[in-house]
């Protein structure tokens, strides 16, 4: 099993907002999260990634067997876990290239592989923005500075190709995405796909679920999972929205 | 060192003792003369004086300050090659505490390059020797005038370019005090690029107390950069003036890296339109450092543009003071007037005062200022961590990143290496992509 989340309790600011949610990811899948505004997915998203305003109040999280609750966000990245921002932040003064291969080469030190420089991470860096139709120009500018928000989410499945994570969270990927940008994003997450990694779609609505076909469905609400199903629940939600689900945890 | 207060008057044997054996001129003795009579009677700036109130320099006042011979030892013109190395360049213009020495500079061409003994029956050097920066502005300023030596004259004469920046090299070596001087006219039209390296051999405790004035003619240009990298032990008090003739552009940046206490007095005035002045800065100060900037922008006449940006980092114990003045004159209709002051602080000890004071007299202008005081965003934090990097590297990047946008102004790229490696520290060698 690559993630097993045991009856987790999560707070920030001392507000509840996952209450007792159990979820199991294996490698080769793709799951989907879904459900209203508020109802914790993001939350779910972010205390996998480590972020430090969340307070996990109860549960477990594992890892490929080991506590993932142990380890720093950097650590949880070194050890294969991404999660591409719904916000994806600008880093001024730093060429996206001069980045990627700073994370690229604490990666491969702690995996003890080998550390590329500058010239060989290019060639890198050039293959894989292929995959999401990525004009190399982006290379020299600064991380995200200026970027439109269809390119900061390119960037950011950029990054994912790059870093190839063995578990990839998809926080809201497809907000702000007009269609053909969502349409290039998808298809770069479904050629990363492998038997060896799992994806996980955090996302309000069944529409980025086209592009990108789930495994399996999850609905979030009240901090729990409500309803799980196939790829049709997605459909199903499209059509009924979220009160029903709502109303059937009740 | 003495601890007694109205050390001033200490300084009179050293005055009298420099003017008595000075073959200057009588109407440079007589403003030599007129200073040293003002910095007595208004002696050394106070924490009681408004501009002084978060600098105190106590500690320069109660000091038994001797003045520098300008004597170079040979065996330190060796010592001091390493330093040229890392400054670049064809030419130097070198002061070691204080004192233009001709041995061990460069002089550059394409411009007229005189050591004030040599000047003082130029034109040009009469009409603008102490009449840009007024010595009654500070008594920093005005023992600096007192002590008038052997500084430099620089001239571009009309529509020359002069092709190779000029580097003003400032050594400080000795337990001293040091008042170099530079004077630069920009006639009509020239082109120059001038740099200002402070430095220091060892961690001395000496005073640098300089004065920089410039005047740029109509259509004149010229690129200014400061880096100052005193000793962390040395004291660092700059006067600088810039006078700006029609449509002339003035592209001045300061960085202030050394210093336990460096403060400069920075000004610059609009006297006709169509002229352009960009004045910015970065101080990165850490453990127990103190640095203070006071500018002061005078929009006299119309249409003219300033623009400012200063930025702060500020580490350990350390402290910064900004206060920038910009007046806009009751005719100076048309101004464009951009001040901004950012400040990231590493450490919860260290502390700044803030300032930005915009003065308008007038209706038809567009004026913006502001000033900021923060730390490193938690969010941006997490951005860097999440894709693998620790957490050193990330603080490292996001600081740069912070610092940049004054960093990349610098052109000559032996500083702005420097640079690179004074904000990156030990990150600087993976950054190279």
């Amino acid at each position: 099993m690559l993630l097993e989340i045991k009856d987790l309790y999560v707070a920030i600011d001392g507000k509840n907002i996952l209450k007792g949610l159990n979820l199991k990811i294996d490698k080769g899948e793709v799951h989907a999260i879904m459900g209203p505004n508020g109802s914790g997915k993001s939350t779910l998203a972010k205390v996998l990634a480590g972020h430090p305003s969340y307070e996990v109040v109860k549960g477990e999280i594992l890892y490929e067997g080991k506590d993932l609750l142990e380890l720093d966000p950097d650590e949880r990245a070194r050890e294969g876990v991404f999660m591409a921002f719904q916000y994806p932040v600008e880093v001024p003064g730093v060429s996206n290239s001069q980045f990627l291969r700073l994370a690229y080469n604490e990666k491969m030190k702690h995996l003890g592989g080998e550390e590329l420089d500058p010239l060989e991470f290019n060639d890198l860096l050039k293959e894989k923005a292929k995959l999401v139709e990525m004009d190399p120009e982006f290379f020299k500018r600064s991380v995200n500075e200026g970027f439109s928000g269809g390119e900061k989410k390119r960037n950011e499945i950029l990054q994912m190709a790059v870093l190839d994570p063995k578990l990839a969270l998809l926080d809201e990927t497809d907000s702000g995405l007009d269609i053909d940008a969502l349409r290039i994003v998808a298809e770069g997450v479904n050629q990363l796909k492998s038997e060896e990694n799992a994806i996980v779609l955090v996302t309000h609505y069944q529409r980025l679920l086209n592009y990108i076909v789930p495994d399996f469905v999850h609905v979030l609400a009240g901090g729990k999972i409500v309803k799980e199903g196939g790829k049709e629940l997605a459909l199903e939600l499209e059509e009924k929205g979220y009160d029903w689900v709502r109303a059937a945890a009740q | 060192m003495s601890t007694s207060a109205g050390k001033e008057t200490a300084f009179n044997a050293e005055f009298e003792k420099s003017i008595s054996a000075s073959d200057q001129p009588d109407w440079v003795k007589e403003i030599r003369r007129e200073a040293f009579a003002d910095f007595v009677e208004q002696g050394f700036p106070t924490v009681r004086d408004e501009e002084w109130k978060y600098t105190n320099v106590a500690a320069i006042a109660k000091a038994d300050w001797t003045t520098a011979s300008g004597i170079v030892d040979a065996g330190l013109v060796d010592l001091e090659r390493d330093i040229f190395d890392e400054i670049g360049g064809g030419n130097r213009i070198v002061f070691v505490d204080g004192v233009f020495c001709g041995d061990i500079s460069v002089l550059p061409e394409g411009i007229t390059a005189l050591h004030f003994s040599e000047a003082y029956d130029d034109e040009a050097f009469r009409e603008n020797f102490s009449k840009i920066a007024d010595p009654r502005k500070n008594g920093f300023t005005a023992l600096n005038t007192a002590f008038t030596g052997e500084g430099i004259f620089l001239s571009a004469e009309k529509n020359s370019k002069v092709e190779e920046a000029v580097n003003l090299v400032f050594i400080g070596l000795s337990e001293s005090a040091g008042f170099p001087r530079i004077l630069y006219v920009g006639d009509t039209g020239s082109e120059a690029e001038l740099v200002e390296h402070y430095l220091r051999v060892e961690e001395e405790a000496y005073l640098t107390n300089a004065v920089v004035e410039i005047r740029l003619a109509d259509e004149a240009r010229l690129v200014h950069t400061r880096v100052q990298r005193e000793s962390h032990a040395a004291f660092h008090i700059v006067t600088s003036q810039t006078e700006l003739g029609r449509g002339s552009v003035y592209d001045n940046t300061n960085i202030h890296l050394g210093g336990k206490l460096s403060r400069h007095d920075l000004g610059m005035g609009f006297n006709a339109e169509g002229a352009e002045g960009w004045i910015d800065g970065l101080y990165l100060v850490d453990e127990d450092q103190h640095t203070d900037t006071h500018s002061r922008i005078d929009h006299r006449i119309p249409n003219c543009v300033s623009h400012q940006t200063y930025k702060g980092i500020l580490d350990g114990k350390s402290r910064a003071v900004f206060n920038g003045k910009v007046f806009v004159h009751e005719k100076a209709r048309g101004t464009d007037a951009y001040q901004q002051n950012k400040n990231l602080l590493l450490s919860n000890d260290a502390r700044v005062d803030t300032k930005p004071q915009l003065e308008i007299f007038n209706d038809d202008v567009k004026c913006a200022h502001g000033a900021t005081v923060g730390q490193l965003e938690e969010e941006e934090l997490f951005y860097l961590l999440s894709r693998g990097l620790n957490e050193d590297l990330a603080r490292n990047l996001l600081t740069y990143g912070f610092a940049e946008e004054v960093i990349n102004k610098i052109k000559v790229a032996s500083i702005k290496k420097a640079l690179d490696e004074a904000v990156l520290n030990r990150l600087h060698a993976r950054l190279d992509a």
